[in-house]
């Protein structure tokens, strides 16, 4: 039998760092986008512990300012492509404001720290839910081109292959092989 | 961007492009630290090294003697601790069948050699890019497929 599982992968995040904490007796209250507020301060060798306890799971204390506003615009593109309303969005304006600064600055620090753009980052997390789609809820790719606000099916064709580098429908036949490959 | 170096490991038996990748690397924005090995058997008997860092990526170079890049790359697909390391496939050849073959096989990055340099650092930035955003933005390394020309 082979069950296909959706999963939310904040929810996991959240609930796995909130036992990890527990774990370590502190106090703290999560705002949201990764940023938790701890009710004493620790010192250095107590954050290098917490630090070390969680980063064999992938966790990693932000430090940069600049890392953490990065991150929180990774979060809102993230939640923006993952929105099934999106229509009236202009991810500009979202993200502007969203996290109250200007497009122009937030463009700019992106770039300075992940060497690509805003753009290229939501082009890649739109295909990204386009292959999700493709291969968890077995979408065509009309319905996938509707949901995720393309002009046409060719126009997510031919982003998914400049991405990429393959065609959707490679795409898809290399997923289904390997899988036949692996039973 | 990284506070550590990303490991890159190259498996080719042609000296003049390891070297040609070597400056390559040395020139991307992104901090590296590329080991190198000269064939196939070599390159399993590195991975399979008790303690060893694994690579953050591995090239290799289809065409290598001994043993193949493709049979490496069936081999460590097979290996548990192996199993997840991002691998990029570097081939002369363009042919669809053979690019299909190697990303059914597990390969994540097909890249066909590139022969001017500026095409190669384009390729080197772009993978290190692409691997890192995996990395940090909870991005399914299962669906991880790449092709570059």
């Amino acid at each position: 039998m082979k069950l296909f599982i959706k999963f939310d992968i904040n929810t996991i995040c959240s609930l796995f760092l909130k036992e990890k904490l527990e774990e370590e007796n502190l106090n703290f209250s999560t705002l949201g986008f990764g940023e938790i507020e701890l009710d004493e301060n620790l010192d250095i060798e107590g954050l290098d512990n917490l630090k070390s306890k969680l980063a064999p799971f992938g966790f990693e204390v932000v430090e940069n300012q600049k890392s953490v506003l990065v991150q929180k615009i990774k979060d809102a593109i993230i939640e923006l492509v993952y929105m099934d309303d999106n229509n009236n969005f202009k991810s500009s304006v979202f993200l502007a404001e969203k996290l109250n600064h200007s497009y122009g600055y937030l463009s700019n620090v992106f770039s300075e720290v992940t060497y690509s753009s805003i753009e290229n980052f939501i082009i890649l997390q739109k295909i990204e839910r386009a292959k999700q789609l493709m291969l968890v809820n077995e979408m065509s790719l009309t319905e996938i081109a509707f949901l995720l606000n393309y002009s046409s099916v060719a126009h997510l064709s031919t982003q998914f292959k400049n991405t990429t580098g393959i065609t959707p429908s490679a795409f898809q036949r290399i997923i289904k092989k390997r899988r036949e490959n692996l039973k | 961007m990284q506070k550590n170096a990303l490991h890159i490991l190259l498996a080719d038996d042609d000296e003049d492009d390891r070297l040609f990748f070597k400056d390559a690397f040395e020139e991307v924005r992104v901090q590296t630290k590329v080991t190198f090995v000269h064939d196939g058997l070599q390159l399993m008997e590195h991975l399979m090294t008790p303690d060893i860092k694994l690579p953050d990526i591995l090239f290799l170079d289809l065409n290598m003697p001994k043993k193949t890049g493709k049979e490496c790359l069936i081999e460590i697909k097979k290996t548990e601790h192996l199993k997840n390391i991002i691998i990029a496939i570097y081939s002369t050849s363009s042919s669809e069948e053979d690019i299909e073959d190697t990303f059914i096989e597990g390969a994540n990055i097909y890249i066909k050699k590139p022969s001017d340099f500026n095409t190669l650092k384009k390729i080197i930035n772009e993978v290190v890019t692409l691997n890192w955003h995996y990395h940090t933005s909870g991005l399914n390394r299962d669906n991880f497929l790449l092709r570059l020309k």
